[in-house]
């Protein structure tokens, strides 16, 4: 195992930064469209709401990999050439913003409703009673859920294995077929998974005891 | 518009269904393996005994932030090191078993956690042992706030049988892969039919977790 971290350090620690990097645009994407659905959602406005429910529940209950594979096969094909990690990270971000965005609604609909009727009835108007009142207490209630989240989408962006995102699984595929030492590989491949998620895992865990 | 007359022949069709049978089949094994293993790790993790449930803490910890894709790799290319082949489609349930065995078990030792402690209490001092206590009073409770969390689970797990394709499981991606290998222009056709596929079944379960919830409240 040491053998494999000596000998193909430079591969794994590209792939360990492909990995984040993917993670942290598709982190931020996700987090502006799930958040912008999740408005949508719950808008007077039955147009949004309607838009925002068919995305959700379409993004939701379809593999994350055929949303990149399609990204990666079927979009070359008709508009633009895109590269593995683009078209990974594109998948990625729409996946996820599903859920985000269903998460970000239930913590909006955990705040008070009376916190926007007040707001109103003082004169601001709804986008801005949404966005200085409700939002900022939503986030307080979703930073655990979100932060699981990210979890998630660290450990999906290994999709990019498919497509030849160069990521660390990519990297762990070429390493355990060149070292022919697929095991210890593998084990030194999960490892670096380990060194993003275990940490983020258990500080979740603590902020969900000290907010519940 | 052609294209997709000749992409959904009857044979392609059928090919993709054949896809389709294994991923359910694979799933639904699953599915109830992780369910069973999942119950007992969550179990022993909220019981609290000494030295075990460490141990499994740390095990479920680690395996749960490893992606899966690492854990189907680790089964099919890695354990063969150590002298066990399994085909594609025991690495397949092997490692999704494993895997959401370990998701299942913090949704059950979170179940189980919100339940009222006064419920085991009181049953203890109505002279039910602890195991009794557990499994007449306290378990029946936890199950029901666990449904939600415990059929989103078992949605993810459906559509991440799709990673098996990479170990050659004769799945439904694989599948569509193949009738698409054959001629570029079923492309668009066989993603549009597969995540129909897909999304049918996805939903259906998450129609019936809602009805589920709605008749247990």
């Amino acid at each position: 195992m040491i053998a494999i971290f000596h000998n193909y350090g430079s591969l794994l620690l590209q792939g360990f930064g492909q990995t984040l990097l993917c993670s942290v645009i598709a982190l931020i994407f996700s987090l502006i469209i799930g958040s912008m659905f999740a408005i949508f959602e719950t808008t007077p406005i039955k147009f949004l709401r309607v838009i925002a429910r068919i995305y959700i529940e379409v993004f939701r209950n379809i593999p994350l990999l055929v949303i990149t594979m399609f990204f990666f096969v079927v979009i070359p094909m008709f508009i633009a050439k895109i590269n593995g990690f683009t078209a990974g990270t594109i998948g990625l971000t729409i996946y996820t913003s599903a859920f985000i965005a269903e998460t970000v609604r239930s913590g909006i609909n955990s705040v008070d409703p009376g916190q926007m009727e007040g707001a109103r009835a003082n004169g601001l108007s709804w986008w801005q009673a949404m966005r200085h009142i409700v939002l900022p207490q939503a986030f307080r209630y979703v930073i655990p859920p979100l932060g699981n989240q990210f979890i998630n989408l660290v450990k999906n962006s290994s999709v990019l294995a498919f497509v030849a995102g160069f990521d660390l699984m990519y990297q762990g595929n070429v390493i355990a077929s060149d070292s022919l030492n697929t095991m210890s590989t593998y084990i030194c491949i999960g490892i670096l998974y380990l060194i993003i998620t275990l940490p983020l895992s258990y500080w979740m865990r603590y902020l969900e005891k000290k907010l519940a | 518009m052609k294209d997709f007359i000749n992409a959904y022949s009857w044979i392609n069709i059928h090919y993709l269904l054949q896809g389709l049978w294994i991923t359910v089949a694979v799933s639904v094994v699953s599915i109830l393996g992780s369910y069973v293993l999942g119950s007992i790790l969550g179990i022993i993790r909220y019981v609290n005994i000494k030295i075990v449930s460490p141990i499994v803490g740390l095990f479920i910890d680690i395996i749960r932030n490893l992606p899966l894709l690492l854990i189907i790799f680790f089964t099919y290319f890695g354990l063969p090191n150590l002298g066990f082949r399994p085909s594609s489609v025991w690495a397949t349930i092997l490692a999704m078993t494993v895997f959401e065995s370990t998701m299942i078990a913090e949704i059950v030792r979170s179940g189980i956690a919100a339940v009222d402690p006064g419920q085991m209490e009181g049953a203890r001092a109505n002279g039910l042992s602890y195991g009794q206590a557990m499994y007449h009073i306290v378990l029946p409770q936890a199950m029901k706030k666990m449904i939600p969390a415990l059929v989103s689970q078992f949605i993810s797990l459906i559509k991440d049988t799709s990673l098996a394709t990479i170990i050659v499981l004769p799945d439904l991606m694989h599948n569509a892969q193949i009738v698409y290998g054959q001629n570029s222009t079923y492309i668009l056709p066989m993603f549009l039919m597969i995540a129909i596929m897909y999304f049918i079944v996805c939903y259906a379960l998450s129609l019936l977790s809602r009805s589920l919830d709605r008749r247990m409240s």
